[in-house]
């Protein structure tokens, strides 16, 4: 198989694959922002007092987990269109990446708050701070130096749920491992590259995983 | 209009029930042959054996890195360039395996190593076999940690098994693809979708909160 793998057409292909990797890169990473912002926002909702808001967030969270991605995606590519509203692809996809890991960092951010002891927030609610000033200053900071590494697994799905985009005809990393297969049927060659810039972003996401694990010891020490 | 999509998606339920035995079938069959070798692959990782640890490793790194819709489409399309004619149920099944085995592979080894090792000396010298030690000392006390994230592990499979329907696999993603060609009511049709999966996968991550709460008990009852 190796003596027949074209690595002059991986060179000839470069810019399209770096053109790609790019649009990989910046699809997840505003995904990851408004994923996390869900989940910050779904999380407290969970943790609500009133029994509405909290159940809302409990349907919310529970029917995207236990339900695929790439159904989710249909769900909005096709369904957004039929309720009248026209969006790019790029945009829906963004929406249901976004949608969808937002629910799993709510489950994060809730196993971080929850690990949190409740006499902390006693404290907090008798040294007379506000709800807003209990979240920023004593639950946020712990809970998301707490779940720093599962987020950033997280963040890892993220990346490779974004392959799933190409199914909507949204062009990164995957698509172009596709474009090389019908344009000049050399699927091992498109795929293989596919991966193995795939398996860039992993490896610096895992490094800086660990990295962090080793600077957090010291905090969780006291 | 609306009435005479919903009355015709009614009719196309049969459909649907095809395509959510094809999803039962793929990710089942590849939830026993997961469960299998991930358990072996589990079993070298948390060994001594140095070089069949790095290759364990690396394997689960490359699987892990690489999205699975990639590791589909390698799988479906490169297979064939080296000999190795595949269908596509073949194809899915096989990634699938791998992807669960990989993932299970970690949780196992994790269990293991989670055994506190005096266990392990105790049982060398009680005379027991590295095998007998496995059996009855290690994986007993093992499963009470690997048995929540495996059940949570296959809830992640039923649902990976949606994208193998980008190789052609009539499972329930596909049906709903292939529906919303006829009935173009997006938000209808994968809902149903959504629906069939939630059927599917609730369940079990009930069942593996549950076990992670007993499991909990247990162990701080000892």
């Amino acid at each position: 198989m190796l003596e027949a793998f074209n690595f002059r057409v991986i060179l000839e292909y470069m810019p399209l694959y770096m053109q790609c990797f790019s649009a990989t890169l910046w699809l997840s990473a505003l995904s990851l922002l408004g994923a996390i912002l869900v989940g910050i926002i779904s999380c407290a909702m969970r943790l609500s007092q009133s029994r509405m808001v909290s159940s809302m967030a409990g349907i919310y969270i529970e029917s995207i987990r236990s339900t695929p991605l790439l159904a989710q995606l249909y769900f909005f590519y096709f369904g957004l269109p039929s309720m009248g509203i026209m969006l790019p692809e790029w945009i829906t996809g963004v929406i249901a990446l976004t949608l969808n890991s937002g629910a799993y960092y709510a489950e994060i951010i809730r196993a971080g708050i929850q690990a949190i002891p409740y006499g902390q927030i006693e404290a907090g609610i008798a040294s007379g701070l506000s709800y807003f000033q209990r979240m920023r200053y004593i639950i946020l900071p712990q809970a998301l130096g707490m779940t720093l590494r599962p987020m950033l697994g997280q963040a890892i799905v993220l990346v490779k749920d974004s392959s799933l985009l190409s199914l909507i005809s949204i062009v990164e990393l995957t698509r172009a491992g596709q474009t090389l297969t019908s344009e000049r049927f050399m699927p091992t060659e498109g795929f293989l590259t596919t991966a193995a810039f795939y398996l860039i972003i992993y490896y610096m996401l895992k490094g800086f995983s660990n990295w962090s694990e080793k600077r957090l010891i010291f905090r969780e020490a006291h | 209009m609306w009435s005479f999509y919903f009355n015709e998606l009614v009719n196309s339920l049969p459909f649907f029930i095809k395509g959510l035995w094809m999803t039962v079938a793929v990710s089942g069959l590849s939830l026993i042959a997961g469960t299998i070798i991930g358990f072996i692959c589990g079993v070298i990782r948390a060994s001594g054996n140095k070089l069949l640890k790095f290759i364990v490793g690396a394997w689960v790194d490359l699987i892990r890195g690489t999205p699975f819709l990639v590791q589909v489409f390698i799988i479906f399309f490169i297979l064939p360039g080296i000999g190795i004619e595949l269908e596509a149920f073949a194809a899915a099944v096989i990634a699938l395996t791998n992807l669960a085995a990989s993932f299970i592979c970690e949780i196992v080894a994790g269990g293991i190593l989670a055994v506190p090792s005096g266990q392990r000396e105790a049982a060398t010298a009680s005379g027991l076999s590295a095998y007998q030690q496995l059996r009855y000392i290690i994986l007993p006390q093992a499963m009470r940690t690997i048995l929540p994230p495996l059940v949570g592990q296959y809830v992640l499979l039923v649902k990976d098994s949606s994208v193998v329907s980008a190789i052609g696999v009539v499972d329930i993603t596909r049906v709903g693809w292939l529906t919303v060609q006829r009935i173009p009511e997006g938000l209808m049709v994968f809902g149903l979708v959504g629906i069939l999966y939630f059927i599917i996968c609730y369940p079990l991550i009930n069942l593996s909160n549950f076990l992670e709460r007993r499991m909990t008990v247990v162990s701080t009852r000892l």
